[in-house]
């Protein structure tokens, strides 16, 4: 390195030039790889929404995801109300334009919840949430709720898939958390998303019992058919778990909506 | 490093001049990816791949670099290849991606992409310095992939996410070690490797850095 280099203007133009050259191979980058991206982002999105719904093989196709999310009509609830509401009437210019993340954070369509309230650990509430329905002729065969929630480490996001009856589950799948692989990520096992079909999630009074068992579900006990598992070696993300679901199927939460699913006053479609 | 060879360079950091072996870099990836042997290879390619272009990079335009900024030249450099491949992981192989999350991401301090550029690239020649940056990311590798085959298998019965032990949880024989799936077990299996390497070879062995003297004073009882 010869002294010339440590001249100020050299020192200058070096950080300049490079500073134009790696700024080009980045932008470059990130523009000309951003629609494979999306693609994969949205193609991941339909295919926890169908996975949660338990409409899809064990190694889906990217053509058997797009075939069967056509059967899936994505609706705008207003959670308060529990109405549909038309995308436009909200302020959003398409469905695909609803973006629940952003939502949440934005201060106008959404609220801060007070602590008492925040069994999810979630912060904020939105007002409109987007659910997707399967129908069979008139009636809704299948509602899929986003819901989400505080495990240990990490925010859970994932969709619960209940049947027409707004009670019994089909589904519940988790498509993005950072929870402890082999403990908390084992939300993802198979093995543990199969004891879920066929629970129900509401008692006869309609309150949100469903809940996560430590030690296993006996089968004998009255309320086996509200009970799960818990994650063994993962209590905390178990108690999210849990939080997360009671909380979205209670009153802050998908309740009045459903409520109006059971009494089929949403059915009309 | 006196005499450099292309066959030289590209070798020794696999066994003999190992980074995280003996060099003791890049630990903390380590532990964090090598729950699963398909993270671990990704893991190993995209350091590899930018060890390489790095080196290459600022091998190419060190007589220029003036000496008073080259670290932030060289993070630069790093950084924006560290997000090229982030990109490309995010675009074509979605789902490592999303398990590898934020250790893509901290490649950048990762000190044997740092140091390699700076003890390596800074010295010799553009291809040597690919080659360099090869070795080492191939060094650095294959640390990853014996740890996380130890690792996946024995702390969860699998390798390549295929089942190879059936788990007790799912009706099989094999009661899994879960402390090997938390990151402590990485220190461990390293721990053991370097253990391992320097009784096989013997010039890796530090020497003492001070000596304990015989006792010659007798204390009062």
């Amino acid at each position: 390195m010869s002294k010339s280099n440590d001249s100020i203007q050299k020192i200058v133009t070096v950080a300049l030039a490079l500073c134009v050259v790696c700024s080009v191979i980045v932008s470059a980058s990130v523009v000309i790889l951003k629609p494979v991206q999306v693609q994969n982002k949205t193609l991941n999105l339909k295919e926890n929404i169908l996975r949660a719904a338990g409409m899809l093989s064990a190694a889906p196709t990217k053509q058997e995801i797009e075939e069967k999310f056509a059967q899936i009509t994505p609706k705008l609830v207003d959670l308060d109300t529990g109405e549909y509401v038309e995308p436009s009437a909200a302020g959003f210019a398409s469905m695909e334009a609803f973006d629940q993340k952003k939502v949440a954070q934005n201060p106008d369509t959404s609220r801060v919840l007070t602590s008492a309230e925040d069994q999810a650990s979630i912060k904020r509430r939105e007002k409109y949430a987007k659910v997707y329905i399967v129908t069979e002729g008139d009636e809704i065969s299948r509602v899929i709720l986003p819901v989400r929630g505080y495990g240990l480490w990490s925010t859970l996001y994932g969709f619960l898939a209940l049947k027409g009856d707004a009670d019994t589950v089909v589904g519940l799948g988790f498509y993005e958390h950072g929870e402890t692989p082999g403990l908390g990520g084992e939300v993802d096992n198979p093995n543990w998303k199969a004891q879920w079909p066929g629970k129900e999630v509401y008692n006869e009074n309609g309150e949100a019992v469903v809940r996560l068992v430590k030690g296993g579900v006996n089968p004998e006990a009255a309320d086996a058919k509200y009970s799960v598992d818990a994650l063994s070696g993962a209590s905390l993300t178990s108690r999210g778990v849990q939080n997360l679901l009671q909380y979205w199927l209670g009153e802050e939460g998908f309740k009045t909506y459903l409520d109006r699913v059971r009494s089929g006053e949403a059915g009309n479609v | 490093m006196s005499d450099v060879t292309p066959k030289k360079v590209l070798l020794e950091p696999i066994l003999s001049n190992n980074p995280i072996a003996l060099q003791i870099l890049g630990i903390c990836s380590a532990l964090a990816v090598t729950t699963s042997l398909q993270l671990s290879i990704v893991m190993g390619l995209a350091v590899s791949l930018v060890t390489a272009f790095s080196s290459f990079s600022i091998a190419l335009i060190r007589s220029q670099i003036p000496s008073s900024i080259r670290i932030i030249v060289q993070m630069t450099i790093i950084a924006s290849l560290v997000i090229v491949v982030d990109q490309i992981l995010r675009a074509y192989a979605y789902e490592v991606s999303k398990q590898l999350s934020v250790f893509v991401g901290l490649i950048i301090t990762n000190c044997i992409v740092m140091g390699r550029a700076e003890a390596f690239a800074m010295q010799n020649g553009p291809v040597l310095s690919f080659l360099d940056g090869i070795g080492n990311g191939a060094g650095y590798s294959t640390m990853l992939i014996t740890v996380a085959t130890i690792r996946e298998l024995f702390g969860a019965g699998k390798l390549f996410g295929v089942v190879i032990f059936p788990t007790v949880a799912n009706g099989g024989w094999y009661q899994p070690n879960g402390l090997l799936l938390l990151p402590p077990s990485a220190f461990f299996i390293i721990g053991l490797i370097i253990w391992g390497l320097r009784s096989w070879k013997k010039d890796q062995v530090e020497s003492a850095e001070f000596k304990l003297s015989a006792h010659k004073v007798k204390e009062a009882f």
